[in-house]
């Protein structure tokens, strides 16, 4: 804070950036390590991020910068912060400032947006004024001050500033209006003289927070400075100003003028050119009667803008010659190690991949499923089977194929709430649990036992079926040797005599549209041998299923091996997971409807046989 | 864009619509005013405004510009003030629409038209009150001489100037203290001009002028109103405001050239501007970037050429591929309709240096309007100028001199190192030759 009043920023200013613009902090911390100063943002603020910091890089570092609620917050844990790069959108812009004036170790704001309400403009600059403190903006790039400080996106790409000089401080003292010439005439002045000492762009706006001339009064002051160069514009009178400063000898270094939109004579207020601040109200306004009143003055005004150079030139040279203007030994420049994002797509730099995917993309204009546009899904009238046709197997399933999916989806959706699944879901309902812990419990209960005989009779039918076992051998098969039940045959009520209404819709189904039935086909002859020996051993419903997704896998073109991969997968079990999840929340939200209390389960229904462990 | 003018209809709008907050018991508007566009039907407004047909009207053209009294475009009088009828505004708007008409030099079509009754006053009730925007400060014109001859009175209007940061309290007591003593209810004329103040600052006006002011009793009858708004406060006072558009001033009817850009400009994020200045000329301009562009056209009028300058405009904020091919199409498309008698023609490709913009990318739209186009561009004969900077400029100069040189178009190429402009001085040199060889 020892820098004398005339600088804005030096090497060791301190910045708190309103706004998470990543970019822009980058490039900000990007410059401080190429002119080798420490990283000038301390904090940012930014009012809805929950994060508590952010990363970024300092050459080939990390480092982390803290993040703020509130300028206030940022500017009392960094008081030595003077400088607000207000970053924010035009309708926050106004607030954030008013709150930075306030804060009394902030001396200098840089307001970018564009689109500030001209009051609102009007208004913060008298603050600004009777508090003593700098407002740059709004809608400007902000400036820079070479070798020191760069607000924001001021100078453009790292080669860009490095080329224009823009990395040490030269001699010259820039001020333009808008942000779009200031690196053409930063580059102009680095071939023409030997760089800049500080440049500010005003902004573009009819209320600029500071304008030419207070910025010129500073570079007066500044020995650094030497020359000055302005770039004025047509419309308004901020000029005059100068003219007037140079004429009072309040500015005495030299002066190369040169105000844009000459061309407006010429077709007067029929042809807007350039931004709307750029409109002659008046003669005095124009760029040719301000040019002349400074050049009047004594600034050196060229005849165009095409010999600006030239001028800017020649006041150096003469200048440099009477050794007014030291030589400058260039600085050793560290390279900024490129971005990965930007060398991959330059084709520098590549890296291994960690994770595949093969089903969706979220990277174009639209997401896509398996490569089909999600508008295209709804417009083509796609149901809910051809999207599982198209994530889960990257098919387009035939309408035959999708009718039975969807047909599964509707079976096996619910079976009533005394079903361990769907009672787990109610029970943990009733404990006031939310949505997600809710159906979790009734998914967790899937396996084995509920809701696993599709994979399991999918897996042993087709297993018996491929190794050529009559039905009478493969009932003995798992008798003996696997011990257990056939999984998918057997129902607690229904029969031969009482049939599965769910199974007889299933198989007439398949017999009607399925190309081929083979592995069904080959179940019902086990059928016949099981329920000659027990009425309700019949082939029930998730044995249907599952032996008819291995059917209609066949016909979709799958190999054996390639439906046992599936299977394995839990690929078959995914349908009754699915289609079971419906169900679950309907249990769960019945539950909030009825708002049952906590569930406690009976002493009457608990066999208690607690025994004391002996020697205890 | 900032300040923008209003329709005086819009004007009159916002005041009735705003009239309980800002002028609550006190005064009384009667608001009775009916915008008439080219899409009106006509035939419906009796039943929409059943006054029409009850009272005398005044009409006259609602587009911006002013001293519509001076130029005969206030209807108000057939034989006396006061005798025209629903069927003569009807005539005499459909005439009006029909005809050209030059205001201020500019030729053009009347389009948008304010009808309102006529209110009969003496010309002694007839104030002025006008408020506009200063640096600190707004300022406030009173005048008990308002009317058609205000500019004729300026000796009699008070002026008052009103820090921005003034509280209610001190606005009150400079309004007061300075209301013109020929005012004759001087406490009732302060009040109006207090609260019409409030209503200025809040909804962000620029400017608002009332001439004449007329107030009879309670009554308030703005009798013309100019106004200017600031666009940017669109989040803060939009709503008082109400639907409300800025039309573009009164002027040259845009070619269709111009409106396919200006359609293409209001759907894109990216900022196109097209403006033909001669179809004949003979320099022709491509310019990235708002200032760029001006410094350009400045360029070419300083060296002597300007009645060469054929176009002005600029493509910048990121135009797509699609955009800037589609924006530069429109360009050839002009400058290939005919050959130049005295010779060639001139392209210039020119921008400043880019902060961020890919030149490469935007160059590639270039690139293909001018495969579409090359026949055109050889056949009446155009020599091209490149000159940008910034990220990727080497490969964009790269690409764009190899497509040019494939399409056998001449064409030369700068970077950084060449000032700017130093293409304009090169083009006109060969606009020169070409001539003194023809």
């Amino acid at each position: 804070m020892s820098k004398p009043d005339y600088l804005l920023f030096d090497r060791n200013t301190k910045a708190i950036f309103w706004n998470l613009n990543r970019n822009a902090i980058q490039r900000m911390l990007d410059y401080d390590y190429v002119v080798g100063r420490e990283p000038s943002i301390v904090a940012i603020v930014a009012p809805t991020q929950s994060r508590k910091f952010e990363k970024f890089f300092y050459g080939i570092n990390e480092i982390m910068i803290p993040i703020y609620r509130s300028t206030t917050d940022a500017a009392k844990d960094f008081p030595e912060a003077d400088v607000l790069i207000n970053f924010a959108s035009f309708r926050t812009a106004y607030d954030v400032t008013v709150e930075a004036l306030d804060i009394p170790t902030i001396r200098t704001i840089a307001i970018t947006a564009e689109g500030i309400p001209e009051r609102f403009a009007r208004l913060m600059r008298i603050k600004a004024r009777e508090l003593g403190k700098w407002i740059i903006g709004p809608a400007t790039v902000g400036g820079i001050a070479p070798g020191a400080f760069r607000i924001a996106n001021t100078g453009g790409t790292i080669e860009n500033i490095i080329n224009s000089k823009l990395h040490r401080p030269g001699s010259v003292g820039l001020v333009t209006r808008s942000g779009g010439l200031f690196n053409e005439l930063s580059n102009v002045i680095a071939r023409n003289a030997n760089g800049i000492a500080e440049g500010i762009a005003i902004g573009g706006d009819r209320y600029p927070g500071s304008d030419f001339l207070d910025h010129m009064l500073r570079f007066e002051k500044n020995p650094q400075v030497k020359m000055m160069v302005m770039l004025g514009e047509v419309g308004g009178e901020l000029e005059y100003r100068v003219a007037e400063a140079i004429k009072d000898g309040k500015i005495t270094k030299p002066v190369i003028a040169w105000c844009i939109g000459t061309i407006s004579k010429y077709f007067g207020g029929e042809v807007q050119f350039g931004h709307a601040g750029a409109k002659a109200g008046a003669e005095r306004e124009t760029a040719d009667a301000k040019n002349a009143a400074l050049a009047e003055a004594g600034a050196y005004v060229p005849k165009s803008f095409n010999d600006l150079p030239e001028l800017i030139n020649g006041v150096y040279e003469e200048l440099h010659s009477r050794g007014e203007i030291p030589d400058i030994k260039e600085p050793e420049v560290p390279p900024v190690p490129e971005d990965y994002d930007k060398a991959r797509k330059a084709g520098k730099v590549r890296r291994p991949t960690n994770f595949i995917c093969t089903i969706s993309d979220d990277r174009g204009e639209e997401a896509t499923y398996c490569g089909v546009p999600i508008s295209e899904v709804v417009e083509k009238g796609y149901s809910i089977a051809d999207v599982i046709g198209l994530l889960w197997f990257k098919k387009k399933f035939p309408q035959w194929a999708s009718n039975f999916i969807d047909m599964v989806i509707k079976v096996v959706a619910d079976h009533g709430p005394a079903v361990s699944g769907a009672h787990n879901t109610k029970v943990t309902a009733r404990a006031g649990k939310d949505l997600m812990s809710s159906i979790v419990t009734g998914i967790l209960t899937i396996g084995p036992r509920f809701g696993g005989a599709i994979d399991g009779a999918a897996k042993y039918f087709k297993m018996a079926k491929e190794k050529g076992m009559d039905p009478v051998e493969f009932v003995d098969y798992m008798k003996k040797v696997e011990k257990i039940p056939i999984p998918g045959i057997g129902h607690r009520i229904k029969s031969v005599k009482n049939p599965d209404k769910r199974v007889e819709l299933l198989k007439n189904y398949a017999k009607e549209n399925f190309p081929k039935t083979e592995l069904l086909d080959y179940a019902l002859e086990v059928e016949k041998v099981t329920t000659s020996k027990k009425e309700n051993l019949i082939l029930n419903v998730d044995g249907t299923i599952g032996v008819l997704l291995v059917d209609m896998f066949r016909e979709l073109g799958y190999s054996d091996s390639e439906i046992d991969e599936l299977i394995n997968a839990g690929a078959f079990n995914a349908f009754f997971v699915l289609g079971r999840t419906i169900g679950f929340i309907g249990h769960y939200l019945d539950e909030k409807r009825l708002d049952m209390p906590l569930y406690r389960h009976p002493f009457d229904d608990i066999l208690y046989d607690v025994k004391r462990p002996e020697g205890a | 864009m900032a300040q923008r003018g209003i329709r005086e209809y819009d004007g009159k709008r916002i005041l009735a619509q705003n009239w309980e907050e800002y002028f609550n018991g006190e005064f009384e508007y009667d608001f009775k005013s009916i915008l008439i566009t080219p899409e009106t039907d006509l035939d419906k407004i009796p039943e929409q405004y059943p006054w029409v047909k009850e009272t005398p009207l005044v009409a006259k053209p609602d587009m911006l510009f002013g001293k519509r009294g001076k130029l005969g475009l206030i209807f108000f009088k057939k034989e006396k003030p006061g005798d025209v009828t629903w069927e003569d505004v009807k005539e005499w708007i459909k005439q009006k629409m029909a005809e050209e008409v030059e205001i201020n030099g500019v030729k053009g079509h009347l389009t948008h038209f304010l009808v309102e009754p006529f209110v009969p006053h003496k010309p002694e009730d007839e104030y002025y009150v006008a408020i506009t925007t200063g640096e600190d400060e707004d300022i406030i014109y009173m005048s008990a001489f308002g009317g058609i001859d205000i500019e004729e009175n300026w000796d009699k209007v008070v002026e008052v100037k009103v820090p921005i940061t003034a509280s209610d309290e001190e606005i009150k007591k400079l309004i007061e203290e300075n209301v013109p003593a020929e005012i004759k209810d001087k406490e009732k004329f302060a009040d109006f001009v207090y609260r019409l103040y409030k209503l200025f600052r809040d909804l962000h006006f620029s400017y608002l002028e009332i001439n004449p002011l007329v107030i009879v009793g309670n009554k308030i009858y703005p009798l013309d109103f100019v106004g200017r708004v600031d666009d940017t406060a669109q989040f803060v006072a939009g709503r008082k405001w109400g639907d409300l558009e800025f039309p573009a001033g009164f002027g040259r009817d845009l070619t269709p050239e111009e409106k396919y850009i200006k359609e293409m400009d209001e759907k894109s994020g990216a900022s196109l501007k097209l403006t033909i200045l001669n179809p004949e000329g003979r320099i022709w301009t491509l310019v990235a970037g708002g200032g760029a562009s001006v410094v350009y056209a400045d360029t070419v009028a300083d060296l002597g050429y300007v009645e060469e300058l054929s176009n002005y405009g600029e493509y910048s904020g990121n135009p797509s591929r699609t955009e800037t091919r589609e924006y530069v199409k429109t360009v050839f498309d002009l400058m290939t309709r005919g050959k130049h008698p005295k010779g060639h023609k001139v392209l210039i490709i020119g921008g400043a240096i880019a902060n961020f913009t890919d030149v490469a990318k935007t160059f590639e739209g270039i690139i293909d309007a001018m495969k579409e186009y090359a026949d055109k561009l050889r056949e009446i004969g155009v020599k091209i100028y490149v000159r940008r900077g910034g990220p990727n400029y080497e490969i964009g100069l790269k690409k764009i001199k190899e497509a040019a040189e494939e399409l056998g178009l001449p064409i030369e190429v700068y970077g950084p190192e060449t000032h700017m402009t130093e293409i304009v001085r090169k083009a006109i040199k060969e606009i020169e030759e070409k001539e003194k060889a023809a």
